[in-house]
C-alpha cells in the first residue's frame, strides 16, 4: 500500500517548465499544499499517473511570489487561491483570481506567517489586503 | 441578450451545507457560474499544532459527518506509515468494512437529496429508511451512527464478534434487497431520466484534465479508484472500479447506484476472509517524516499530508477533499445547461462542503 514518496526540490522559475513537461506525459495535479517554516513557505505539488505520485516542492521564502500553473493545469486555480487566502503567498498570473475572497477568514492570511486582522469593507471599495503583525 | 445574474445559494432546498454560485444567465439558460466557498472553514487544519497526533484522530473524523469514518482511516493510516506500525490485520478488515458500510450511508444519503431535489418524495423516504437499518448496524458495532469513533492510530476500539457478523450479514440481504429496488425505480424511471440523461455531460478527457475523483471521474470512463491502491484489506479484496462512459448526470447517479451493490459484496468479503487475532497495537513515541496517504472515499480521492518533526503535534496536516477536486468539472458542466437543471447538476458532484473548506 505504502508507495516510496520522494519529494523533488526545484527551483520557483523551473516550476511551469515542470508542470508543462509533466502534463504532457499524462499527469493530473492532485493537489498543491503549502506548510509555513520559520522563514519561508514549503509547497507541495503532488501528480498522479497511473495511480502512482510524483511530488514538486519549492520552498518559497516569506513574501516571495508564487508563479500560477493554472495556465497548464486549469484546476490549480483553486489550490493557488487556497494557498494565497490561507497563507498569504502573492500568486502572480492566476486564471482567475479570488483576490483573498475564496475563504471568507476572520483573519487574513490565518495559516501564515503574518496575520492581519479582516478588515470590514467600506462602502463601494474592495476590503484592503495589508499584511500586519497582530499583536498577541 | 440581456444577461442576468441569478444567485445560487449559500441557502437553497438542494443544499444541505452553503456553497454559493453567481449564475449569469441568458433568458433560461446558464452562460457562467462563478463560484463562492468558504462559508464555513474552520480552519482544522491548523488545529493539528494544539491536538496532539493521537487525539488528532477524532479531529479528523469531525471534518465531515458523511465520510466522517473514512477521514479517521486515513489519518491513522498516514501516522502509522510515518512511525511504522504494523496494524493487526483484523483491524484493517474492520476498517475495511466500517469503511465500506459508510460508503453505501453515503450514497443512501445522495439518493434521498437526489429523489427530494427532483420532488420524488416516496423514493427520498425510502433511500433514508434503509440507511437507517445501516446506521442501526453502525451504532451497534461502533456505538455511534455518523461519528463512529472506533478507529485509532494502531488500530481499532471495538471488534464485532462472529454472532454479531451473522447477524449484520442477515440484515444486510434484506438491505441489498431492498436496494435493488429503489436502485431500479431511480434508474429506469422515465421522469428521472428525463432530469438527468444528457444532462451536465463531461468527456472523459475534460473530466481527467480538470483533476476530477470518484463516481464524477468514473462515470466519465477513467477507471480510478484508489482502493486498488491495496490499503486495508484492500490488498486481499480486488475492487474493480465500477465505470460508466457517457459521462451525464445519469451515468454519475448510475455508478453511485452499483456502487452500494459494490460495497455490500466487500463487505460479504471481508466477513469471510478477516482473520482472528488482535485489533490493535499499542503506540509509543512521536511521529517523524512526511507521508502522502491517500484512499477513496464516497465522493472520491482523498489526499492526506502529513508532516511531522518528532514532537507530539503534526507540523503539517492538509487534507485535499474529493469534493474540492471536483469543483473545477462542476463549473464547467453548468455553462450551457437550463437554470432548472441547475439543482441537479449541482447534486450529482454530490457536493460536501464541510469535507471541502475543512
Amino acid at each position: 500500500m505504502n508507495q516510496p514518496q520522494a519529494f523533488d526540490v526545484i527551483a520557483v522559475d523551473t516550476l511551469l517548465e515542470r508542470a508543462r513537461a509533466l502534463r504532457e506525459q499524462g499527469f493530473r495535479l492532485v493537489q498543491i499544499s503549502a506548510t509555513q517554516l520559520p522563514d519561508q513557505v514549503e509547497l507541495t505539488y503532488s501528480f498522479d499517473r497511473d495511480s502512482r505520485l510524483t511530488n514538486l516542492r519549492l520552498n518559497l521564502p516569506n513574501g516571495a511570489r508564487l508563479p500560477s500553473i493554472s495556465g497548464v493545469f486549469g484546476c490549480a486555480v483553486l489550490y493557488e487561491n487556497e494557498v494565497h487566502d490561507l497563507f498569504g503567498v502573492p500568486v502572480d498570473g492566476l486564471a482567475i483570481d479570488f483576490k483573498g475572497n475564496f475563504y471568507k477568514t476572520a483573519v487574513k492570511f490565518p495559516f501564515g506567517s503574518t496575520k492581519a486582522p479582516c478588515a470590514a469593507p467600506a462602502a463601494g471599495a474592495p476590503a484592503p489586503c495589508a499584511v500586519e503583525e497582530v499583536k498577541k | 441578450m440581456a444577461r442576468t445574474v441569478i444567485p445560487f445559494g449559500p441557502q437553497h432546498p438542494v443544499l444541505p451545507e452553503p456553497v454559493h454560485l453567481d449564475l449569469v444567465v441568458e433568458d433560461e439558460r446558464v452562460v457562467e457560474a462563478r463560484p463562492s466557498i468558504g462559508f464555513i472553514h474552520r480552519g482544522l487544519e491548523k488545529l493539528a499544532e494544539k491536538k496532539d497526533y493521537v487525539e488528532f484522530t477524532y479531529v479528523a473524523e469531525r471534518i465531515c459527518g458523511i465520510c466522517s469514518f473514512i477521514h479517521s482511516q486515513t489519518y491513522c493510516q498516514a501516522v502509522e506509515t510515518l512511525m511504522n506500525v504494523p496494524v493487526p490485520p483484523r483491524a484493517l478488515y474492520l476498517r475495511t468494512i466500517w469503511g465500506e458500510m459508510s460508503r453505501i450511508h453515503s450514497h443512501l444519503l445522495w439518493l434521498g437529496l437526489m429523489a427530494d431535489g427532483m420532488g420524488f418524495e416516496s423514493l427520498f423516504m425510502h433511500s433514508w429508511r434503509i440507511r437507517e437499518q445501516l446506521l442501526d448496524i453502525i451504532e451497534a458495532t461502533t456505538g455511534g451512527r455518523v461519528i463512529f469513533g472506533s478507529c485509532k492510530v494502531g488500530g481499532v476500539r471495538r471488534d464485532i464478534d462472529d454472532e454479531t457478523a451473522s447477524g449484520i450479514l442477515k440484515e444486510l440481504d434484506e438491505i441489498e434487497k431492498d436496494m435493488r429496488e429503489i436502485a431500479r425505480v431511480f434508474l429506469e424511471d422515465k421522469s428521472v431520466k428525463a432530469r438527468l440523461c444528457g444532462i451536465g455531460t463531461l468527456s472523459k478527457q475534460e473530466a481527467y484534465e480538470l483533476g476530477c475523483v470518484g463516481p464524477m471521474l468514473r462515470a466519465s470512463g477513467v477507471a480510478q479508484d484508489m482502493r486498488t491502491l491495496g490499503y486495508a484489506a484492500f490488498g486481499d479484496i480486488a475492487v474493480e472500479p465500477v465505470t460508466r462512459t457517457e459521462g451525464d448526470s445519469y451515468a454519475r447517479s448510475t455508478v453511485r447506484c452499483q456502487e452500494l451493490f459494490q460495497s455490500v459484496s466487500i463487505i460479504r468479503q471481508a466477513f469471510a476472509k478477516m482473520p482472528a487475532g488482535e485489533i490493535a497495537v499499542k503506540v509509543t513515541g512521536n511521529p517523524t517524516g512526511e507521508t502522502i496517504t491517500r484512499t477513496e472515499q464516497p465522493r472520491g480521492e482523498v489526499v492526506y499530508h502529513l508532516k511531522a518533526n518528532g514532537t507530539k503535534n503534526l507540523q503539517r496536516f492538509r487534507v485535499r477533499t474529493p469534493t474540492f477536486a471536483n469543483l473545477p468539472a462542476m463549473l464547467k458542466v453548468l455553462p450551457g445547461c437550463d437554470l432548472a437543471d441547475v439543482p441537479m447538476i449541482v447534486l450529482t458532484i454530490d457536493p460536501c462542503i464541510s469535507c471541502t473548506e475543512r
